[in-house]
């Protein structure tokens, strides 16, 4: 398989592991920024697999973690009203908000659907003509530009029955954010490598001459993360802080320069808060003021809604890299997956919940011979 | 199927002059819930025998043991890439019968149908189930419809619930895993589900990925045939593989070990996973099981298995341990650890 098995092969990661090995000669701590990079260390079992003094912290590079607590509640109310047909990504479905949750609105009878593209969600509101489409508008970059497309040519199709919800983020402020935190202990970043397919490489020169870190553009496969992690490894045992493009299958220094243009006219940069973080200055984007009419949130005159985040939820301290999912104490016992209490624990891709799927036993308790492959 | 009551050029499997759809009255016991049996049902599922039409139908049993299965089937939507609603509510509760070691011996089949349901549908899903039966070569013997207002049903549903003989010396169930047992799977997973998900509304994506829907008795008869003493049977159908392993290590109170490098995965499978962010090993199959054969047994299973045309690309996944009873882990691909878990819903496909 195409892009599947090449970037899976045992041979290979070997030989990358090794390499990450022989050059490491103190300890380093690299984070991997995007949530899909985790899902795929802890899946892999990549962090087992390196040297005892590498050690990877996972960043906020969640969608679904990071959106703000009164956003969802904003989305819930929404969603709930009889009027409403409400699009979501499917994983955000079960993020809590302070009382329920999308699929449970659905129950309670709200027409609440999970898409796959924000272009559905605008076929659904020339269908519907009746109805009112809202589509929840969450991500970073990656998706920002179908996003932002789908308010365009809602716009360009005169549909007075289309909004979003919008709680766009962005990475290079979130990077800084944590770079410029007291008590960073980061050394080195892998940078989203889908993200940077649409935004290119540029913008992550000036944190690099900031912060004099190395900022490595990683893929998702087991090669990729693991050609990411030697790479910032090979800098920081030089000396060096460069941004390197790690994956260069899919990115280029200059972007999707088209998807650019599309998210200009539609978005304006603005600050945002991010869940468990707090607000960052700059690090979000919003409609546009010729856009404005497709603001859910006025439309439906949820801007009021203001939810305070959990005390017992320390998302804030994991989504920053300073402690590990298993270090809270609420890990696994009040806050699991059918019980969460932050945005980390719901998503696929979230740190706490990547753990408690694949890491509740410790590596000691469990030992296996490799299985002889008897297949046919 | 002609019929002495069959008037007027009646034709099989159209049966109702002036209904093209299915209104309430169909499933009002009186004539058009009649001319729904004897010119729609009757025809497609009785094998030629003249039938005497009865409140339950009689089966005639040798002496041992009987196995009994029910399923509801609520698919969406009803047709889907290889298959439908019907060889599904056929097939499913075959397989359910003979992950038992039971052969199939009778089946009812219940239908909930919308008002409104174009006939030509649950003529074409009745025809389904009606070769799917044949296929397995199990009767449905009995039946019930009933027919709900619009939009209380999502065009239809059914339910099959089936009776199955389990042969002499034949004990298949989950408290029989041992440790030592050896695990095999039959063939490729996430077929099933990766083909309804591509033509779901909203998820519609261009795949030649067809459903594996498949009746296993003849498969699991050829592997008992080889070796009675198989220790369990399980088909991964809804929560997938990783579903009956988890079950089977938690009803067992045993841990169980697999190869992630050993599950064969279709490439478009594993293409539609990559891009929608799910878990093959979570997807439904729908003519795939899972065996738990002591390995004295293995090869002749295995034998057995490879010259059947549903088990031929069977292969050994994993082994039961006695460690971490309860839990199941996978060594992945780079030769690492990491626990194996069932998801707490359906799967839900990610943002980016």
């Amino acid at each position: 398989m195409k892009y599947l098995d090449e970037f899976n092969d045992p041979g290979l990661a070997a030989s990358l592991l090794g390499e990450i090995a022989a050059v490491t000669t103190r300890p380093w701590t690299i984070m991997e920024v995007c949530g899909g990079q985790t899902h795929s260390i802890i899946r892999n079992g990549i962090d087992q697999l390196l040297p005892d003094t590498i050690e990877l912290v996972h960043g906020p590079g969640c969608p679904v973690c990071v959106t703000p607590l009164n956003i969802i509640d904003q989305a819930l109310s929404i969603a709930a009203l009889p009027e409403v047909i409400f699009c979501s990504f499917g994983d955000m479905l079960r993020v809590p908000g302070s009382g329920s949750d999308l699929l449970r609105v659905r129950s309670e009878g709200g027409d609440v659907r999970a898409v796959y593209s924000p272009l559905d969600a605008v076929k659904l509101a020339a269908d519907h003509p009746e109805r009112q489409v809202v589509f929840f508008a969450v991500g970073f970059e990656t998706t920002a530009p179908a996003n932002a497309m789908a308010v365009h040519l809602a716009e360009q199709r005169g549909l007075d029955n289309f909004s979003v919800l919008v709680s766009h983020v962005l990475v290079p402020p979130a990077i800084e954010a944590i770079a410029s935190s007291q008590g960073s202990r980061i050394d080195g970043f892998l940078a989203a490598g889908h993200v940077c397919s649409v935004m290119g490489t540029r913008q992550y020169e000036p944190l690099v001459e900031r912060f004099s870190v190395p900022i490595v553009v990683t893929g998702f496969e087991p090669l990729d993360v693991l050609d990411g992690i030697r790479r910032v490894v090979v800098q920081l045992e030089s000396g060096q802080a460069r941004v390197e493009n790690a994956y260069p299958r899919v990115v280029t220094e200059q972007g999707n320069v088209t998807a650019q243009q599309m998210l200009d006219e539609v978005f304006d940069v603005c600050d945002r808060n991010w869940r468990g973080i707090g607000e960052i200055p700059r690090s979000g984007w919003r409609l546009a003021d010729r856009y404005a009419r497709f603001d859910a949130a006025a439309r439906f005159a949820v801007d009021g809604i203001d939810t305070p985040e959990s005390g017992r939820c320390r998302s804030g301290d994991v989504l920053r890299g300073l402690i590990k999912p298993s270090e809270c104490a609420a890990f696994g016992v009040e806050c699991t997956p059918r019980t969460p209490l932050g945005a980390p624990m719901v998503s696929s891709e979230g740190a706490c919940a990547a753990y408690h799927q694949y890491r509740r036993l410790s590596v000691d308790e469990i030992s296996m011979p490799p299985t002889s492959n008897h297949r046919g | 199927m002609a019929d002495a009551r069959d008037v007027d050029g009646w034709t099989c499997p159209v049966p109702l002059r002036g209904h093209d759809r299915i209104v309430m009255g169909h499933g009002g016991g009186g004539k058009l819930s009649s001319e729904l049996i004897e010119h729609l049902f009757v025809p497609a599922f009785n094998d030629g025998a003249r039938i005497e039409l009865h409140d339950a139908a009689t089966v005639p049993v040798a002496t041992g043991r009987l196995a009994f299965a029910t399923d509801s089937y609520v698919v969406r939507p009803l047709f889907f890439a290889g298959g439908c609603i019907g060889d599904l509510a056929v097939n499913g509760t075959v397989n359910d019968l003979a992950m038992s070691g039971a052969q199939p011996i009778a089946m009812s089949a219940g239908f909930i149908l919308e008002e409104g349901l174009p006939m030509a549908t649950l003529a074409a899903v009745v025809e389904a189930m009606a070769m799917a039966a044949a296929t397995a070569g199990v009767q449905i013997v009995t039946g019930d419809t009933k027919v709900v207002g619009v939009g209380q049903a999502d065009g239809m549903y059914v339910n099959t619930a089936g009776i199955g003989m389990i042969p002499e010396h034949v004990d298949i169930r989950p408290g029989r895993a041992r440790p030592g047992d050896v695990v095999i799977l039959s063939g490729p997973i996430g077929e099933h589900g990766v083909a309804v998900l591509s033509t779901r509304e909203g998820f519609e994506f261009g795949t030649d990925v067809r459903t594996d829907s498949a009746a296993l008795n003849g498969l699991v008869g050829d592997m008992i045939a080889a070796f009675a003493d198989i220790h369990v049977l399980r088909d991964a159908t809804r929560g997938g593989v990783t579903a009956v392993l988890c079950e089977i290590a938690a009803s067992a109170q045993l841990g169980i070990e697999f190869d992630e490098r050993a599950i064969p995965i279709p490439p478009a499978v594993a293409a539609a996973c990559s891009f929608l962010g799910l878990d093959a090993m979570h997807i439904a199959n729908e003519g795939k099981l899972v065996a738990f054969v002591p390995p004295r047994g293995v090869d002749d299973v295995m034998d057995a298995m490879h010259r059947h045309d549903l088990g031929r690309e069977a292969c050994v996944i994993g082994r039961v341990v006695a460690d971490h009873p309860g839990t199941v882990v996978a060594r992945t691909a780079l030769g690492a650890l990491r626990v194996v878990d069932v998801p707490l819903g359906e799967q839900l496909p990610r943002i980016c």
